[in-house]
């Protein structure tokens, strides 16, 4: 008898503890906090989906399963966490908002200016760019309406400014408002929007993907530390309202958010899709195969992935690849200051010069040695060219007077002249042996890289010491730490960078003398290279005070004309960012200044 | 037996605390900035970073953080996301019903497959059926869910096109389309998990059994003249199955920790993911109640194995 009712007790234990997990499993769905937000204003009347084993008791409204061709699915590998862009932490919430939102303009993927919220792209011809540049005056489209059925005006946009650029609101877009003094609204669909300081680049706030606008209704409470604190704000950062072509219909952070035509749009008889849905998570590679092979996604995001194999996914046949522009141009970044252990506190101090490196010889002869071509054709594919410029776009900077071919024995004969004398495979001079310290951020693509360009480099005689930071560390800026770029306590070192507008003052900025990175400025200056020159110092003055646009391009072509001949920086590659579109989705372009969803409004299949 | 538990929750206090200041120390040293994507992004400039920070809390000193940290705890405050800058509790709680119905299924699959064949390898010890089971439970415990996940992916998904490799969380499931794509959806993430949980509790159910079929006790059954079969379920599978409960119950809370790689590969949005995500992102308060929810499910589960332990079989006595 004993082992029988033990044995009971076993069964029924066993049972239970089988059972526990199911049992949380509905409890935890019943929880209300389980719900995935939804836009509060969201006209459509089912409920927020249920969390899914726990099948709704209420007939949905909406039609059982849309037909395959009313949905559009967008796979990213990085998934959005917030749909209020201005406290965005990735390229992945600013793409997803933008499908709620819109900025006044946005850029094209030739670089050009498209009015969004804007009637017109504001000019110094047609008078909306002050002669001065003090000030700007953007003419906004009129009858917008935002997706609750109240009109957009001026004062959203003003708020927009405030909110962004308080002091306390934790907005990453803030140095895109910083510069602004005052908004007024001239009348209801008129702003003008006046300067701290002349300023040369008038679209600096209000355009691309920073310069989403918010609802001034909505966020009204929301400006500061409440922007983050508050509930009400929390929920609204989750799912604002806008006056794009789709609006929120369920947004579960991390994961997925999905989206509904927009009967509010004003052009909403054109809207081509009955749902949006941006999925998020996974990797790089099984995105591309989603798209590419399995057809599951219509268009996938960003497929970072090595050329061998990429190809091959993207030769399945069902897809299409969408790259140009520019993601950013990979460089080698020289130093010009000497990153020696044994200089102790005064290590990479900019007034501690290179041994070698301030040798324009020795930088040419590196610069020759570098295999592009190889580094271009094995490992990027087309997600990269091979180029010789640091400033590539907009395409009318991109200079056309720079050449790096290869050229092994011109490098060697260029370290002969320097002094370095070939002793047995290795290069010395004055009793002591080049070599350099290489180091990049962890990733397969870099890796290979630095494999390459060190086998370039021991050709000519140069040994290179190659090192890999985890990129968290490698672009942390933590100045407590010896392995950022910023430090750069190394001879070398190689990322990607690029101008973060079409005005290319900013960027080209990075390389003068007082940018400089040092440890009294906690190395956040900008510029890592610790590169200084007189002559380049006078030519950036006088095209940051020029206005007129075709003699600021000119000049910056030059700028950049000069860095490469003086060798500050090697550009290698030009990357591209490959999205990829399904076979008959039409409406996706490549994007450089902007989200690949700038034009999701006209995306149709 | 009520002393005990209360003497064990008491114990368990400090040792939660332990591992809160070991985590937390840990997350607060590592290197990682929340918004480190935007690193070189010129219109996101070290200050507007510097900024944020502040306004997280991340100028502060550890320590200070820590204490911050458990006094809102304490009171049932778990602090905001850094990624969507809402509670923690609340993405937490939205990812729990996917991790239960993918890795709790996969559980229960486990335990349903593991039990009968541990049962059956031990009573034909080497026989035909047994080596193939060693054999393919040696497999299954080798092979990484990584390499598993991403063969069944190519296979299955990519090559054959049964499943999908795109987990969907927004099926409708009042539909039988709903259904029936979400059971399609869970098949592989499911099967990976299996494969390597049946593994370790098939060996484990095995080796049980052959330490009780020599027994005494088994011999007399049989003298009794019982039938094999009833002797085996009836007297050597209750006696075995007790320290199998034990570990069973034991890895209920590795259920809630996700299973880590298979939901990031199958992009299936449970509390693995979000643990991997939230670490590569440094949002340390959604990294924090993770952890220390783990935690707490460790210590009490430990706790119920130790009382089951004792509810099965009647040798043990609390005191």
């Amino acid at each position: 008898m004993r082992t029988t009712s033990s044995w009971k007790r076993a069964a029924a234990l066993l049972a239970a503890a089988l059972l526990l997990p199911l049992l949380v499993a509905c409890g935890g769905a019943a929880a209300p906090a389980a719900e995935p937000t939804a836009a509060p204003e969201a006209p459509a009347a089912e409920p927020t989906a249920a969390p899914a084993e726990e099948p709704a008791p209420e007939p949905t409204a909406e039609p059982a399963a849309p037909e395959k061709d009313t949905t559009l699915n967008i796979l990213y590998w990085q998934a959005p966490t917030i749909l209020n862009p201005h406290l965005a932490s990735g390229t992945k919430d600013f793409d997803a908002a933008g499908v709620i939102l819109e900025p006044l303009a946005r850029y094209n993927s030739a670089d050009e200016l498209v009015p969004y919220l804007a009637e017109e792209i504001p000019t110094l011809a047609n008078g909306g760019v002050a002669a001065d540049s003090m000030s700007v005056t953007w003419k906004l489209k009129k009858g917008v309406k935002w997706s609750d059925g109240s009109d957009f005006t001026a004062d959203d946009v003003i708020f927009t400014w405030q909110y962004a650029s308080n002091e306390k609101t934790p907005a990453t877009t803030a140095s895109n408002y910083n510069g602004i003094a005052n908004i007024e609204a001239v009348d209801a669909n008129t702003v003008k929007i006046t300067w701290k300081a002349a300023n040369p680049d008038p679209y600096v706030a209000f355009v691309s993907y920073s310069g989403q606008v918010i609802q001034k209704k909505q966020f009204e409470k929301c400006v500061g530390e409440a922007a983050m604190t508050d509930a009400a704000c929390q929920a609204a950062n989750l799912a604002p309202i806008g006056t794009n072509a789709y609006m929120l219909k369920e947004f579960k952070p991390g994961d997925v958010v999905v989206y509904v035509k927009n009967p509010a749009y004003r052009n909403a008889d054109k809207t081509h899709f009955e749902t949006v849905e941006i999925k998020g998570g996974g990797d790089a590679a099984s995105a591309a195969r989603a798209v590419c092979e399995t057809g599951e996604v219509d268009y996938s995001w960003n497929l970072q992935v090595p050329k061998d194999a990429l190809e091959p996914i993207l030769a399945a046949g069902k897809c299409e690849a969408i790259a140009g522009g520019s993601f950013g141009v990979e460089r080698i970044v020289v130093n010009f200051a000497n990153p020696d252990a044994a200089l102790g506190a005064k290590r990479s101090e900019p007034n501690q010069p290179h041994p070698f490196l301030t040798d324009l010889k020795v930088r040419q002869a590196i610069n020759k040695a570098i295999d592009r071509k190889a580094i271009a054709e094995k490992l990027y594919g087309p997600t990269g060219v091979a180029g010789c410029n640091i400033l590539v776009v907009p395409s009318a900077v991109d200079s056309k007077n720079t050449t790096c071919e290869r050229d092994v024995e011109g490098a060697k004969k260029l370290l002969d002249e320097a002094g370095w004398k070939d002793e047995g495979g290795a290069r010395t001079k004055d009793g002591k042996t080049m070599s350099l310290y290489f180091q990049t951020s962890i990733n397969t693509l870099r890796q290979g890289e630095q494999a390459i360009i060190k086998a370039n480099l021991a050709e000519i005689g140069i040994a290179v010491n190659l090192k890999a930071v985890d990129a968290g560390v490698f672009f942390s800026g933590d100045p407590g730490n010896d392995d950022t770029l910023n430090k750069m306590f190394v001879d070398i070192q190689m990322y990607t960078n690029g101008p973060s507008g079409t005005d290319s003052q900013s960027y080209l900025e990075g390389w003068t003398c007082a940018k400089v990175n040092s440890a009294e400025g906690s190395w956040n200056q900008g510029n890592d290279g610790r590169y200084c020159n007189k002559d380049y110092d006078a030519l950036f003055a006088t095209y940051a005070a020029e206005t007129d646009v075709a003699k600021r391009t000119e000049m910056a072509i030059a700028l950049n004309d000069f860095l490469i001949n003086d060798v500050a920086v090697m550009p290698l590659i030009n990357r591209r960012t490959p999205n990829a579109k399904i076979i008959g989705l039409n409406g996706p372009t490549f994007n450089t200044f902007d989200s690949g969803l700038w034009n999701i409004h006209e995306w149709s299949k | 037996m009520t002393q005990y538990i209360i003497r064990r929750v008491l114990v368990a206090i400090p040792t939660l605390l332990l591992i809160s200041v070991i985590i937390f120390g840990v997350l607060a040293l590592a290197p990682g900035d929340p918004l480190a994507q935007f690193a070189l992004n010129p219109a996101i400039p070290m200050e507007t970073r510097a900024r944020i920070r502040e306004s997280f809390g991340l100028d502060k000193p550890w320590p200070v953080r820590y204490v911050r940290w458990i006094t809102s705890m304490v009171k049932g405050d778990w602090g905001f996301s850094f990624a969507t800058k809402s509670p923690v509790i609340d993405v937490v709680v939205q990812r729990i019903p996917q991790t239960l119905q993918v890795v709790g299924v996969a559980y229960l699959l486990a335990i349903l497959i593991a039990v009968p064949i541990g049962i059956i390898s031990a009573v034909k010890q080497y026989s035909f059926f047994d080596q193939i089971t060693t054999f393919l439970s040696f497999i299954g415990g080798a092979l990484p869910s990584f390499f598993t996940g991403l063969s069944f992916m190519l296979i299955f998904a990519i090559n054959l096109q049964w499943f999908p490799i795109v987990y969907s969380s927004t099926l409708d499931m009042t539909t039988s389309a709903g259904i029936s794509q979400q059971l399609k959806q869970m098949v592989l993430p499911v099967m990976v998990l299996v494969v390597q949980q049946t593994a370790a509790l098939t060996r484990f159910m095995r080796s049980s059994m052959l330490d009780n079929l020599p027994l005494d006790y088994v011999r007399t059954a049989r003298a009794k003249g019982l039938n094999d079969w009833a002797v085996v379920i009836r007297h050597v599978v209750v006696n075995s199955i007790i320290p199998v409960i034990t570990l069973i119950a034991l890895g209920i809370p590795a259920i809630f920790a996700g299973a880590i790689i298979t939901e990031n590969l199958f992009r299936v949005n449970g509390l693995g993911q979000l643990l991997v995500t939230s670490i590569q992102n440094s949002d340390t308060p959604t990294v924090m109640a993770l952890a220390f929810i783990f935690s707490i499910l460790v210590v009490v589960f430990n706790l119920i194995a130790d009382l089951l332990y004792g509810v099965l079989d009647p040798r043990v006595k609390y005191t």
